[in-house]
């Protein structure tokens, strides 16, 4: 993955519009987070393999960046991303990673499906 | 120290590296005196959230990484019967809860233990640890009392001392401490930082990082103490 070029990834959100394509978009604090801090609320979501199409995406602010899909009848949007790639496979792969490294949220787009 | 013979010994965890800190020596001390040892994990630790800064793997491509470090793992034990059960990682609890014990019964059926290594129920902290625990622990009590497997469980909830107390089996692993590093090692990229942390305190003579190649320790299952009434 590389740091998030605005321009280069503004490009590949525009090439996944209008398709149906399949997502995967979680957002976690690890599972251990309220284990080593018991201040700590531990909230998190995950949703993958779902088909959408979106008719506009746009990365928006400087790093960690937001991006919003608008969809016929709704939204995705995730903040934090901070990296991206276009795989092997043609997936768009957008991630937020903490000051350690650490995976905090993931933004996937594919026109095939993800495995399980 | 020799452990005590066994027929068999399977080890159930959710995560690859899961054994690496807490049980590949006692897994290797068995190996090492001949007993037959089978590795059944769930996942491929697939919601792991190490992933580098620069990051190394991305969330599609970690499975694939830790597949591989999962198989080191076993060679640097001398482990043969590793098994890889195809389950997600973070969706175990989600599983059906009748099927997840039919898995346990069909690797008990299939292996024949004598002694069986999991988490504790209740005192296993993350969601795929407890449904692992509380799945193995059902299938376990299935069986007539008198067949039953030995079950030793890992605990590290924290309040795991103030309820159960210090746990009641200790291994002394010294004599496998290459194998335990080994293990240890082959989890790099889950593991990385821990590691740095361990060769600085090992370094400075730290008892605290010397215990992991010294001792491992479990709680036997309470029967009589059981998490649950009926299943």
């Amino acid at each position: 993955m590389e740091v998030v070029n605005v321009e280069k990834l503004q490009g590949l959100l525009n090439s996944f519009a209008n398709k149906d394509i399949y997502l995967h978009l979680e957002t976690t604090n690890g599972a251990y987070a309220s284990h080593f801090d018991e201040t700590v609320f531990n909230a998190g979501a995950f949703i993958r393999n779902i088909v959408i199409q979106y008719e506009l995406g746009k990365v928006a602010g400087e790093s960690p960046h937001r991006v919003g899909l608008k969809l016929p009848h709704g939204w995705v949007y995730a903040q934090g991303i901070t990296h991206f790639e276009l795989d092997e496979h043609g997936r768009l792969l957008m991630a937020g990673h903490d000051q350690t490294g650490k995976l905090a949220v993931a933004l996937h787009i594919s026109e095939m499906p993800f495995t399980y | 120290m020799t452990l005590t013979q066994e027929r068999h010994v399977l080890v159930v965890f959710p995560h690859p590296d899961d054994e690496a800190f807490g049980v590949s020596g006692t897994i290797s001390m068995y190996i090492k005196q001949g007993t037959p040892v089978t590795y059944a994990c769930l996942t491929l630790g697939e919601m792991g959230r190490n992933l580098g800064n620069p990051p190394f793997a991305t969330r599609e491509s970690l499975p694939h990484i830790r597949k591989d470090e999962l198989i080191a793992s076993a060679q640097a034990m001398g482990l043969t019967d590793l098994r890889m059960m195809g389950l997600r990682d973070k969706t175990v609890e989600f599983e059906d809860d009748e099927k997840m014990v039919q898995m346990m019964t069909k690797l008990i059926e299939e292996t024949n233990p004598s002694l069986i290594i999991t988490f504790y129920p209740n005192y296993a902290v993350h969601p795929d640890h407890e449904a692992t625990a509380r799945a193995v622990v059902r299938a376990v009590r299935r069986m007539d009392e008198n067949l039953r497997p030995k079950l030793y469980a890992v605990a590290f909830a924290n309040n795991t001392k103030d309820d159960l107390g210090e746990p009641d089996v200790v291994h002394d692993i010294q004599e496998v401490r290459d194998q335990k590093m080994g293990a240890m090692r082959a989890h790099i990229s889950q593991t990385a930082w821990m590691l740095a942390e361990m060769d600085k305190r090992l370094a400075e003579g730290e008892p605290e990082a010397e215990n992991w190649f010294t001792y491992e320790r479990f709680y036997n299952y309470r029967w009589h103490e059981d998490f649950e009434e009926t299943f």
